[in-house]
């Protein structure tokens, strides 16, 4: 493809002549005065600062959403994450309203906005790193926002000049009813009531949570957090595009580069994933044939599916993406795996199986799809968090984590056939399950079945704290269980040495 | 399937094709013996050769048919005249719907390429709506060949008929032609960018409430279920989202497609499609999640109205017809329920009775609610209660993933369904009470009729050369489904242009 010209020339004596190239026509080189705590992050900072401020400022935002990262990973309630960054935002990003006593005021916003910008730019390179940058800064800014005085909220929201329309009191009062069942409140009167096309609040739609009447949306001033952070999104994902379309042309010198690139590179988040290189020690490959034994150390969602598929002889397709990738995880080899879902189907024609169901798994493991599937050896094991945050199962499904999807006493009686019988933990998982915290209740479960080798390991001081950390990862529930029952077989007496080789 | 166009999950290449469709489309135009001119489907009434040749295709098929078990006692019968003088060409016995000259002459002869150009191009000339839109063609051999697309209708035509595919789908415009998608120089510059926005209800969904057939197989009692669900959906869609241009289309077997065409629709990305789809979708839960519908009180005004039209529905479809909890499937009713003494009783009751037909079970639970026997039972909750399990029994299940993608595909209207070879015509919404999924024509009947068509007027059409030329799709059964398409593009196409309407299109917009 032909270059275009215009790119070649000097960012700076470029003539502005489309607004999307102004923030790099004429540089102010002035600092800005911050009105307001909150920032929508629409004008890029011009003034100069040291390259130690600029990687100090920026080393510092990114410990900030790494933490908040961090909260989504472990299924914290929106309180516990407010509660549990209050902390780190003080003593990283301290951001004080106008009310406030502290004389850093300014200094501290520029901080902000600086590092936003910063930020920006070691983030915009590829796709998944703008999604996630973007995700977090609407989290981090969600996160303030809610926290803030009411008045400087409300006088921030006025500063935005969003355009929303008001309702009018003879159409609210004709709608009465229907904004009230609609919005869950009690007194539609003593709101005032704002009409924006519906495609402005999705996430409003998406959970009932607005009347909608020809494509217009009826939002209560309450949810002015829900249009503020979409419009806040909406605004920061435009920008990340056109930084994306920018930063080949930046006349960059060999500064900032290095620190750009190290700052994106140790964004490195708490993911669990897990490498299925790694096969569980001792276990000897795993075979089709040998799964319906390996099944009692699986975790409850993978004993579900698998008991489903015996009882069915079919699982539905995201139960078969969930249950192949784990097996893929355990190191099932790709001939074993079709095997067994050959095996398991058997009420289907051999030609129905291969016409239907054999691609999917050889998809999966990169045998076959696109270049990149394949060069990327198919797709990961699923983590507990994808998991919890995929779609419920429909009718017919069975995917997702039981405690998730499981009415709880259907829950109860799933781990009471998988061996879970004492009472007291049964009642800790029901209220672990009531607070959503899935994993929790999953860990408990762990703990408790394989409670004596836990505190043998722990009396020997043969594992460290961190294998004995929160499970994140099916696979890791599956190895950890499994190396925990068969502690010392096949390296007798060096159970030392195993828990060393299980560092990854 | 459902699924098996998910983007992650299906075959993303074109690697599967076999030897003979890779030749360019060029090459293709030039070897197409079979396909005389370019405007076959307008052209007169067949050459004798080609009229006696279908007719003896036509009887072969119609034995096939008779053989199906499926569908074999309600298909209006068609019985084509003799002609012994010909000799017939052989067709296996297993060639099934998906036969391929039957196919070929659907294609060439019946299938609305026009108005599906007009369709998808928005606009009279081509335009990169049309151009840069993925076709996704099933093969005879069931290789699925992905990422085609097409300058004119004409040479999308061309390809089906040469292919002879057995179904195509309908994927989104992408930034760039599909064609060229690896001639790129970044993978990026080639993504999707508009596309209807779709909808798929499949009786899959309901097989846990459907007790009159299982699996494939329908009748008129569950089609109920998606009459049930294309009410709901279709005024939601209107009255709360504003969308004015919503298809709802047969899916050959045993469920519907919504394609919402409107411009604002089109260009939604996959978030505003999830919120749609969320806003729809109320059934949640597999059969270990307990009670599957748990709305918010008080009810949302879309759930109020959808259950104001779904009542009536519950007592004449569900409680009579489908009688879901006759026997041993109470005990799912009573679990709905929320008194331990009123289940109780009720369990008490029903299992002196097995016999006893839902609706008399239904009407039990209100008769001992107001018998005042209960005195720790909210006369609310039951209330409520009812309402979630009236909705459970009626409410539409969407299977939603299809909607939310920007770039999931879906098979286009008016093709063959190749396990039935009924057609996936249109259903008209303000008559979908009447609509009759085994009364829509396969394509072994619609070949058949323009036979007689042909037989019955050909005398006369032969002798004045200068009357007006009749397409074939008017001489058989699909000319109602045809017009309402016409219509419904026709309206699109207003919209699209600004409500400005040229002069000479007063009479007829679509006649050429």
């Amino acid at each position: 493809m032909i270059r275009q010209d215009f790119s070649r020339v000097d960012p700076k004596r470029r003539p502005a002549l489309d607004w999307k190239k102004r923030q790099f026509a004429a540089p102010g080189f002035a600092a800005q005065d911050y009105a307001h705590r909150l920032n929508f992050y629409t004008v890029p900072p011009t003034a100069e600062i040291t390259l130690e401020e600029f990687e100090v400022w920026a080393i510092a935002r990114l410990k900030v959403l790494s933490e908040l990262e961090a909260c989504a990973f472990r299924n914290r309630s929106a309180d516990e994450t407010a509660a549990y960054m209050g902390a780190i935002l003080e003593k990283h990003m301290p951001l004080h309203a106008n009310s406030s006593r502290g004389g850093t005021l300014q200094e501290e916003r520029r901080k902000d906005h600086y590092s936003h910008f910063i930020l920006r730019l070691a983030f915009a390179a590829t796709e998944e790193l703008r999604r996630r940058f973007a995700r977090l800064e609407t989290m981090l800014f969600r996160l303030r926002f809610k926290d803030d005085d009411l008045k400087e909220r409300q006088g921030f929201v006025d500063s935005l000049g969003l355009e929303w329309e008001r309702v009018e009191e003879g159409e609210r009062r004709e709608l009465g009813a229907e904004l009230a069942a609609a919005s869950g409140l009690k007194r539609v009167e003593e709101q005032g009531w704002f009409k924006v096309d519906w495609e402005r609040v999705p996430e409003l739609v998406e959970q009932r949570r607005v009347f909608l009447r020809r494509g217009k949306a009826y939002v209560p001033a309450r949810e002015q957090l829900s249009l503020v952070v979409a419009e806040f999104t909406r605004r920061l994902d435009e920008a990340l595009e056109l930084t994306a379309r920018a930063l080949p042309r930046l006349d960059e010198d060999d500064r900032l580069a290095p620190i750009l690139a190290h700052l994106s590179q140790s964004f490195t988040a708490p993911d669990a994933a897990y490498s299925s290189s790694d096969a569980v020690d001792g276990l000897s490959t795993p075979t089709a044939a040998s799964i319906d034994t390996l099944a009692q150390h699986f975790p409850l969602c993978m004993q579900n599916l698998h008991q489903t598929l015996r009882a069915n002889s079919h699982l539905k397709h995201y139960g078969r993406l969930q249950y192949t990738l784990f097996l893929k995880g355990i190191g099932l080899s790709l001939d074993e795996c079709i095997l067994f879902w050959r095996r398991s189907f058997k009420l289907l024609t051999d030609e129905k199986f291969a016409k239907e169901y054999k691609y999917n798994i050889r998809h999966v493991y990169g045998d076959v799809g696109g270049d990149a599937n394949r060069r990327g050896r198919g797709y990961t094991p699923y983590s507990c968090q994808k998991i919890l945050t995929e779609a419920l199962p429909g009718p017919g499904q069975s995917h997702g984590c039981p405690y998730r999807t499981f009415g709880v006493d259907n829950l109860v009686a799933l781990l009471q056939r998988t061996g879970v019988n004492e009472r007291e933990v049964l009642g800790l998982v029901r209220e672990d399950v009531k607070k959503q915290r899935y994993h929790i209740a999953c860990n408990r479960v762990f703990e408790w079945a394989h409670r004596r080798e836990i505190r043998k390991v722990k009396e020997e001081g043969s594992w460290g704290a961190a294998e004995l950390d929160t499970i994140l990862h099916p696979n890791t529930y599956f190895k950890r269980g499994w190396m925990l029952k068969h502690l010392g077989e096949g390296n007798v007496g060096v159970v030392g040495g195993d828990g060393e080789r299980m560092e990854e | 399937m459902p699924h098996s166009v998910s983007p992650e999950a299906s075959p993303v290449d074109d690697t599967q094709l076999p030897q003979t469709s890779a030749q360019p489309l060029e090459s293709v135009v030039k070897e197409e013996p079979t396909s005389p001119t370019e405007d076959v489907p307008m052209s007169d009434a067949p050459s004798p050769s080609e009229a006696a040749k279908t007719k003896v295709n036509l009887e072969d098929l119609f034995d096939d048919e008779d053989s199906d078990e499926e569908f074999s006692s309600s298909v209006p019968q068609v019985k084509a005249e003799k002609t012994p003088e010909q000799e017939p060409i052989k067709i296996k016995a297993s060639s099934g719907f998906a036969d391929p000259d039957a196919m070929r002459a659907f294609y060439q002869r019946l299938f609305p390429f026009r108005y599906l150009f007009q369709w998808l191009n928005h606009s009279p000339s081509p335009t990169n709506d049309f151009m840069h839109r993925e076709f996704a063609f099933t093969l005879q051999n069931d290789a699925y060949l992905r990422y085609q697309s097409f300058p004119t209708s004409d040479l999308l035509r061309k390809q089906a008929v040469q292919m002879i595919s057995s179904r195509f789908e309908i994927g989104p415009v992408y930034s760039t032609n599909p064609r060229e998608r690896k001639s790129l120089r970044k993978a990026s510059a080639f993504r999707p960018v508009a596309k209807e926005l779709v909808f798929d209800i499949d009786m899959t969904d309901y097989d846990d409430i459907r007790t009159c057939c299982t699996g494939a197989n329908i009748c008129l009692s569950c089609w109920t279920f998606i009459t049930m669900a294309i009410k709901v959906v279709d005024v939601a869609l209107r009255e709360d989202f504003g969308f004015k241009h919503i298809l709802w289309v047969y899916s050959g077997r045993r469920g519907a497609h919504a394609w919402v065409c409107d411009k604002r629709a089109r260009e939604m990305d996959d978030q505003r499609r999830r919120a749609v789809a969320s806003y729809l979708e109320l059934v949640k839960g597999g059969a270990q999640g307990g009670k599957k519908v748990n709305p918010k009180r008080p009810l949302h005004p879309h759930l109020d109205r959808s259950l104001d039209i779904l009542r009536s529905h519950f007592q004449t479809s569900i409680l009579l017809e489908q009688d879901p909890w006759a026997g041993e499937r109470s005990t799912h009713l009573l679990d709905l329920l929320p008194d331990p003494t009123l289940r109780a009783a009720l369990s008490k009751k029903w299992d002196s009775a097995p016999s006893r037909p839902s609706s008399s079970k239904w009407a039990d639970i209100d008769a001992l609610a107001s018998s005042g026997a209960l005195s720790s039972l909210n006369p609310t909750t039951l209330k409520e209660a009812k309402q979630d399990i009236v909705l459970e029994y009626t409410y539409p299940r969407l299977d939603a993933e299809v909607s939310k993608k920007l770039n999931h595909l879906l098979k286009s209207p008016f093709c063959v369904h190749p396990g039935t070879g009924r057609v996936c015509v249109p259903i008209d919404t303000r008559k979908v009470e009447e609509f009759d999924p085994l009364g829509v024509p396969t394509v072994t009947q619609l070949l058949g009729e323009i036979d007689e068509w042909d037989r019955e007027n050909g005398g006369e059409e032969g002798g004045d050369g200068s009357q007006k030329k009749v397409p074939d799709w008017e001489k058989t059964s699909m000319k109602p489904y045809v017009e309402f398409f016409r219509l419904f593009v026709a309206g699109l196409l207003k919209e699209e242009r600004g409500g400005v309407k040229r002069e000479r299109e007063e009479g007829d917009p679509m006649e050429f």
